[in-house]
Parts: C-alpha cells; sequence; structure tokens
C-alpha cells in the first residue's frame, strides 16, 4: 500500500489500528488486512504488535536489570549498576512510605510495574511514522508502537493487580473478613446491601480506574502525535518537539502513578479495617 | 501506507527532541548518578579510615593497658619492697629493745647479786669474827686484825 495517497481520517485510523492476529470469518486464522476485518475476529484475536513491544520491553528491562545484579559489587557501583540501583532506591522509598505490610513480593512487583511501563510509554517518544515505516518496508501494514495505548495491555496489567489485590485480601483476611469489610463498611451493618452496593462498585472501579488512566493519557498523547504529524512537514517540529518535551513528564508520571496505586491497592489488601 | 514528507518533519523534531534532552534532560540525570556514585565512593572511605581509625584506637588502647599493668607491678613491687623495709625496720628496733631490756635486766641482776654478795661477806665477816672469838675465847684485837679480816673476806 506504500505510496498510495490517504486521507487525514483514514491516515489517523492507519495509525491506530493494531496488527492483529485471529481467526478470519472463513475460518482461518491470519493476519487482520484492515480495522474492519480485525474487529470481524471478536474477542479471539491477538495484537501481535502490543504483546511483541511490550514482552521485548520487558526482555529488554530484564537483561538489563540481571545484568546489573549478577556484576553487583558492594564497592562504588559502576555506571549500569549505579542506575540500577538508583531506581531500584526509588521503588523501595515508595514502597516503604506507602506499603505497611510484610511482603517482599511487593517491592519487586512495584519496580517491575514501574520499569515496564516506563519502557513501554517511552515508545511514545519515537516518531510516530518511523517504526511503522520500517515495518511497511517489511511488509507489515499496521502497527502500534506503543503497547500502553492498547487498552488490551494497560487492562491487562490492572486486572493482574486486581486479581493480586483480591487473592491477598482473601488471604489476609480471611474471605469472611473481607466480605464483612464490603458489607458493614461506610453505615452500620442493618444497611448491609447498601454497603455492599457502594463497596462493591469501588472495588470493581479499582482496577479499571488503574486501566484506563494509563491508557487514556497515552492513547491520547499519542493521538496529539498522530495529529501534528498531519500538518505541513516544515512547521510540524513547532508543536511536535514541545509535546514530546511535554510527554517526558507524561512518560514518567503516569508510570509513577500506576506503580503507586499498584502498592497501595497491595497495602489495602493488607489493611486489616477496624469496623 | 502513504510515505510522505511528514517522516521529514518527524525526524527534524526528533532531531530537535534528541538535541533538546542531550542538553536539558541528560546532563541533571548523569550529575544525579554522578552524585550518587560520588556519595557511595565518599562514604566507602570514610568508612575505610574508621575502620583505621578503629584498628589504631585499639592498638593504643591494649598499649594504653600493658603500659598500665606495668606500672602496677611496680607499685606493687615497690610497695612490697617498702613493706619488706617496714618490717626489717621493726624487726631491727624490736631487736634493738630486747638487747636493751636483756642489758638493763642484766645489769640488775649483777647489781642485786652484788649487793647481796656485799651484805653475805659483810655478815660472814662478823660471823667468823663471832666464831674466832667464841673458839679462841679470847679478844681478838678487831683494829689489828682488821687487814686480816679483810683479805679473808675477799676470798670467800
Amino acid at each position: 500500500m506504500a505510496g498510495d495517497t490517504l486521507t487525514s481520517s483514514e491516515y489517523i485510523k492507519h495509525h491506530l489500528t493494531n496488527l492483529t492476529y485471529g481467526q478470519h470469518p472463513d475460518g482461518s486464522w491470519g493476519l487482520a488486512h484492515s480495522a474492519e476485518e480485525a474487529k470481524e475476529m471478536g474477542f479471539w484475536a491477538f495484537h501481535v504488535d502490543t504483546l511483541g513491544f511490550s514482552i521485548a520491553l520487558g526482555a529488554l528491562f530484564i537483561f538489563l536489570f540481571s545484568k546489573a545484579a549478577k556484576s553487583a559489587t558492594s564497592g562504588v557501583p559502576g555506571g549500569l549498576q549505579n542506575f540500577v540501583e538508583w531506581i531500584l532506591e526509588f521503588v523501595e522509598d515508595n514502597v516503604k512510605s506507602s506499603f505497611t505490610g510484610k511482603n517482599s513480593f511487593i517491592g519487586a512487583m512495584g519496580m517491575t510495574v514501574f520499569v515496564w511501563i516506563l519502557l513501554m510509554n517511552a515508545m511514545d517518544l519515537v516518531p510516530v511514522d518511523f517504526i511503522p515505516y520500517l515495518a511497511s518496508l517489511m511488509g507489515v501494514h499496521f502497527l502500534k508502537v506503543v503497547p500502553t495505548t492498547d487498552p488490551n495491555a494497560t487492562m491487562g496489567m490492572a486486572l493482574s493487580v486486581f486479581a493480586l489485590t483480591l487473592y491477598y485480601s482473601f488471604k489476609i483476611k480471611r474471605p469472611g473478613g473481607f466480605l464483612a469489610e464490603l458489607a458493614f463498611h461506610p453505615f452500620p451493618k442493618y444497611m448491609f446491601p447498601v454497603n455492599l452496593l457502594l463497596e462493591g462498585v469501588s472495588l470493581i472501579a479499582k482496577p479499571i480506574s488503574l486501566g484506563l488512566r494509563l491508557f487514556g493519557n497515552m492513547y491520547a498523547g499519542e493521538m496529539i502525535f498522530i495529529l501534528i504529524a498531519l500538518l505541513p512537514w516544515y512547521v510540524q517540529w513547532t508543536l511536535s518537539l514541545p509535546w514530546a518535551i511535554f510527554h517526558i513528564l507524561i512518560v514518567t508520571l503516569q508510570a509513577f502513578i500506576f506503580m503507586v496505586l499498584t502498592i497501595v491497592y497491595m497495602d489495602m489488601a493488607y489493611t486489616v479495617d477496624e469496623h | 501506507m502513504n510515505i510522505n514528507a511528514t517522516l521529514l518533519g518527524q525526524a527534524i523534531a526528533f532531531a530537535l527532541f534528541v538535541i533538546f534532552c542531550m542538553k536539558y534532560v541528560w546532563p541533571p540525570v548523569v550529575g544525579a548518578l554522578r552524585e550518587r556514585q560520588k556519595n557511595i565512593a565518599d562514604g566507602l572511605a570514610a568508612a575505610s579510615r574508621a575502620e583505621g581509625d578503629l584498628e589504631l584506637a585499639q592498638k593504643k588502647a591494649t598499649e594504653k593497658i600493658k603500659e598500665a599493668k606495668d606500672k602496677a607491678s611496680e607499685l606493687i613491687a615497690q610497695a612490697n619492697k617498702r613493706a619488706d623495709g617496714i618490717v626489717d625496720e621493726a624487726k631491727e628496733q624490736a631487736n634493738e629493745e630486747r638487747a636493751r631490756i636483756l642489758a638493763s635486766a642484766q645489769s640488775e641482776i649483777e647489781l642485786e647479786s652484788n649487793r647481796a654478795r656485799e651484805e653475805l661477806r659483810a655478815s660472814v665477816a662478823t660471823l667468823a669474827i663471832q666464831g674466832a672469838s667464841s673458839i679462841l675465847k679470847k679478844e681478838v684485837d678487831e683494829k689489828a686484825h682488821a687487814q686480816l679480816l679483810d683479805d679473808l673476806a675477799q676470798q670467800l
């Protein structure tokens, strides 16, 4: 399709379409060739680009950090070790200030969440056409390079966090205690249906807000980059540059918020309310 | 996929962004990392210095203890010597006292025995004269024989 002229809306649509692998209506499995085709595949389809980039960035994170960990010295740290320790200390400070329980898993999860989301968000700073163009040269026609602009990725992480909070809630408070917390919380016990409704909504709202906040921010940022790319080429930098600079903040902030909320939710699972 | 000058525009923006990051984002990050590294290096240096100081202090402390021990044993030796001296002195004094008392007792005994001898001598002379005058039934001239009697008394 390279060389075809596209209208603006087609350009935007193209950039917002994932590379989808799924079952075609005729029953064969393969890549979707348009957004409509991808939609027809229904639930059992995979965004190959989202999965690929997130796994690749996760692997990069594991590779760098394990490399630093393996060659760690107790003396003066070198470049990579110093950097990794810096991030580790930052995450540890946050965990220590927000998490009151005792679980060594929380720190590792906090750091993974932070660095992984930071790396995925940072893909946003690469110009919107660079990687898709390279991919199109290799015959891949759709490619979204920022995994966190895909709600599948963000909601996937948010639901994993939610599942963990449920697991620890059940483990720490026992099912009875957890249910009691939901049923007897804001109002006296005899109003338990109201309580259950309120607490249920706030419980469900946690993973949804966690996932959609990250998705919304990154999606909006990506969208504006795409819109800027529609401007004449010689003025693009006037908007693209400030937005990219601003995005350094967004990228870090969203990763940080996701990490802090993850830690806070885990802390809530650990804290037994006296009511 | 239409490839046009958009790519160029993005390349310009990206280049500017990279330059911006190199100028304003990278230095503070690197600075913070450097400072952290320096702090750690300083801390480690301080720790090793403190370790050295501790070792020195321990050495000094053992030296001081040894010195104190030496001094104490010296003092004890001195005290012992002094105590021996005092005891010797006291012994000497006691000996002297004993000798003095012994001497005075002996002289007293001598005096007493002399006096007793004197008395005995006088009474023996008288007895001898009385005995002799009663044997001879004759008055002996005491005055004429005083010399003789004295010699006799002396021989007793």
